[in-house]
């Protein structure tokens, strides 16, 4: 167990010095980082001082070292485009993306259980086929598509739900819809056909004959053993909502870091762009691991896998 | 094909002297064509094939210049809508009732007619100004956007975006990762666990993030979305192409092909590819539906295809800006989508259950 954490961890470090490698070579590629704060008038003294202020004329593996070294003590930088650290601008707008992605994990969760649970006992019923269809289709829609046409009824025509901003809950409701319907797919199949399996075992059918309210058995005997597969791959699934929230916040004006990411690339300030991707990637190959290391912990047979 | 439904994984069932299983029976043809999703196949010709083949017969207008006297127009049912305003002196009451200084501006500019109570062809306090709101036109069928642009014509163009992104990069993300699966699996030791290593790392990276990064580098254009794409796609195509080729490689045909003199090259062109091939294209198919997605979500956030290509991402991000008033230029474009990724989506997993069965968790 010891030897797979370690193993699983030297894996991300790896993970996460190739993305640094990614990220810094593509801000190199796209041409000199300084054209975007420049502009014509500035003289060549000017720009060499500037240049030399920010290491850019040294060598690129010099310049990648300055940059890691900076990213590890914490400095991410200044934003062109905010004019203030980034460091600071994340931890400003983190809470709000860390609040509606959790609010869209909640949906997902209390609309796939239910409906894996119940097409799981109503197996190849018109309920079944429903719940399917339902998730089929979550799955088909782009995320800004569930939005808008959510905003477009909801708020638009029956003036139900602000169409967008942050506030309460009110205004968390269709954001969090949108961003947790493309995963309530996933979940709900896991769940259905594992509580298929469940319900299939000996103890529950000693429990059926025990005379067990049917209910009970269902909620309490099959559903919180059939839950460990779901829960594990719903570390999973916060991740792709974490990367998601970008595109619901763009549609709804959340003020969140795929807000500012968006608004960063709009106005070419690299530096933002840079930090909010290395920042996501580091929490993505976190999450990866946890993951990992809870399902060999609970299902020893995937180390060796 | 009705052959080929019992055989993977089916030898348990054929001891079992049932009529209806294997051979063409008339009811197991029946059955066939019944399972055939027709209807999703049909979506997909009449909502994307078609007009993406023949947008530029089918397009009764252009679709990058409007007509900037027909701007925001409702589509073709859409009927007028008459709304009446009694004339009063109060300037500030905004909800039914319309000041006398207003009612003269619209009178003369010809935004609301006058029911002339006392004829003197003037708005009076306690006559009535009804202003119409004019309806659609069929000439635009589902309406015109913010610039006068047909919304149907620039449908059927974005159409053709959206099936040509997918095409070019799933046939560049697909094949990068046949190759380079093929190459791990037949060369195995370092190659294969440096490939498999990027896989890894590729596969734990957020497809989203990485694509904008990467349009942010080189700029957005259709090539730039084909490639950033093809570079999301290629590693699952790698990895399940070296599953599927490592065990075909320790099969006997393979040592006779080499004892035939077969170099390697020919040997993973002529021997291992037809085999993995099924696996590929039912990939393919199930990848469809997700590329457009992707595209869609690149062009919405305005790092995908530039405008004023009709990509329906943008058409969406378009009527995202008006949509308290005019609601039909980003609903259909966002319906299109969802009608053909769903469509796809079914279509992939009938063909996934025909071909590749083994593919279920995939």
């Amino acid at each position: 167990m010891q030897r797979f954490i370690v193993l699983r961890l030297l894996q991300g470090l790896l993970a996460v010095f190739v993305i640094s490698l990614i990220v810094f070579s593509l801000s190199r590629v796209a041409g000199d980082p300084l054209a975007a704060i420049l502009d014509e008038e500035s003289g060549k003294e000017q720009i060499e001082r500037i240049r030399a202020q920010w290491g850019l004329d040294k060598p690129l593996h010099v310049q990648y070292f300055t940059y890691m070294k900076r990213l590890l003590t914490g400095d991410l930088g200044t934003s062109f485009k905010w004019d203030r650290p980034v460091a600071e601008l994340i931890a400003e707008r983190l809470p709000a993306t860390l609040q509606l992605s959790s609010f869209a994990l909640i949906i997902t969760g209390l609309i796939a259980f239910p409906i894996g649970v119940l097409s799981a006992v109503k197996k190849d019923s018109w309920f079944d086929a429903g719940g399917k269809m339902f998730a089929i289709l979550g799955q088909s829609a782009p995320t800004f598509a569930v939005g808008l046409i959510l905003m477009w009824i909801l708020a638009v025509q029956l003036g139900w739900l602000p169409t967008s901003g942050k506030g309460g809950l009110k205004h968390m409701l269709m954001p969090g819809f949108a961003l947790g319907y493309y995963n309530v797919a996933a979940i709900m199949r896991l769940t259905r056909s594992s509580m298929l399996e469940v319900l299939d075992t000996e103890y529950v059918k000693l429990a059926r004959i025990k005379g067990i309210p049917e209910w009970k058995i269902v909620w309490k005997h099959c559903f919180r053993n059939a839950l460990i597969g779901p829960l594990t791959y719903f570390s999973l699934i916060f991740a792709v909502v974490i990367t998601g929230s970008v595109v619901i916040e763009t549609v709804f004006a959340w003020p969140g870091i795929g807000l500012m990411v968006i608004e960063a690339i709009n106005s070419k300030d690299h530096i933002t762009v840079q930090a909010v991707v290395m920042l996501f990637a580091l929490l993505y190959v976190a999450i990866n691991i946890v993951t990992d290391v809870t399902y060999a912990y609970v299902d020893p047979r995937i180390r060796y896998g | 094909m009705a052959v080929q439904t019992t055989a993977p994984g089916g030898q348990a069932d054929q001891s079992a002297p049932t009529a209806a299983q294997g051979g063409f029976t008339t009811s197991n043809v029946w059955r066939e064509i019944r399972r055939f999703p027709v209807i999703p196949l049909l979506v997909l010709i009449i909502f994307l094939i078609v007009p993406a083949a023949f947008a530029d017969v089918l397009a009764q207008h252009d679709h990058t210049i409007g007509d900037l006297q027909r701007v925001l127009e409702p589509p073709g049912w859409v009927p007028d809508r008459a709304t009446e305003r009694q004339i009063v002196q109060r300037a500030r009451d905004q909800n039914a009732e319309v000041s006398i200084n207003n009612a003269r501006r619209n009178f003369d500019s010809g935004a609301g007619n006058l029911i002339d109570a006392n004829g003197n062809g003037q708005p009076d306090i306690g006559e009535t100004m009804v202003r119409v709101e004019p309806g659609g036109n069929w000439e635009y069928p589902l309406g015109t956007d913010k610039q006068g642009r047909d919304v149907l014509s620039r449908l059927m163009h974005g159409a053709r975006i959206s099936l040509a992104v997918s095409c070019l990069a799933i046939l560049l993300g697909g094949f990068l990762g046949t190759a380079l699966g093929m190459l791990a699996a037949f060369r195995g030791g370092l190659v294969d666990a440096v490939l498999m290593r990027i896989v890894d790392i590729k596969l734990a990276f957020p497809s989203i993030l990485l694509a904008l990064t990467l349009v942010v580098a080189i700029g957005s254009g259709f090539s730039t979305v084909v490639i950033v794409i093809a570079l999301l796609l290629w590693a699952r195509y790698a990895r399940v192409v070296r599953g599927e080729a490592l065990s075909i490689k320790e099969r006997d045909f393979i040592d006779r092909a080499r004892v035939a003199g077969a170099s390697n090259t020919r040997i993973m062109a002529r021997h291992i590819f037809p085999n993995v091939f099924n696996t590929v294209i039912v990939l393919a198919t199930l990848e469809v539906g997700h590329v457009i997605i992707l595209e869609a979500t690149l062009s919405f956030l305005g790092a995908g295809i530039p405008r004023p290509q009709p990509a329906w991402g943008l058409m969406a991000a378009d009527g995202r800006e008006v949509i308290t008033s005019s609601w039909w230029i980003f609903l259909f474009p966002c319906l299109a989508i969802v009608l053909t990724v769903l469509s796809m989506n079914l279509l992939g997993d009938w063909l996934r259950d025909r071909l590749d069965p083994r593919l279920r968790n995939v």
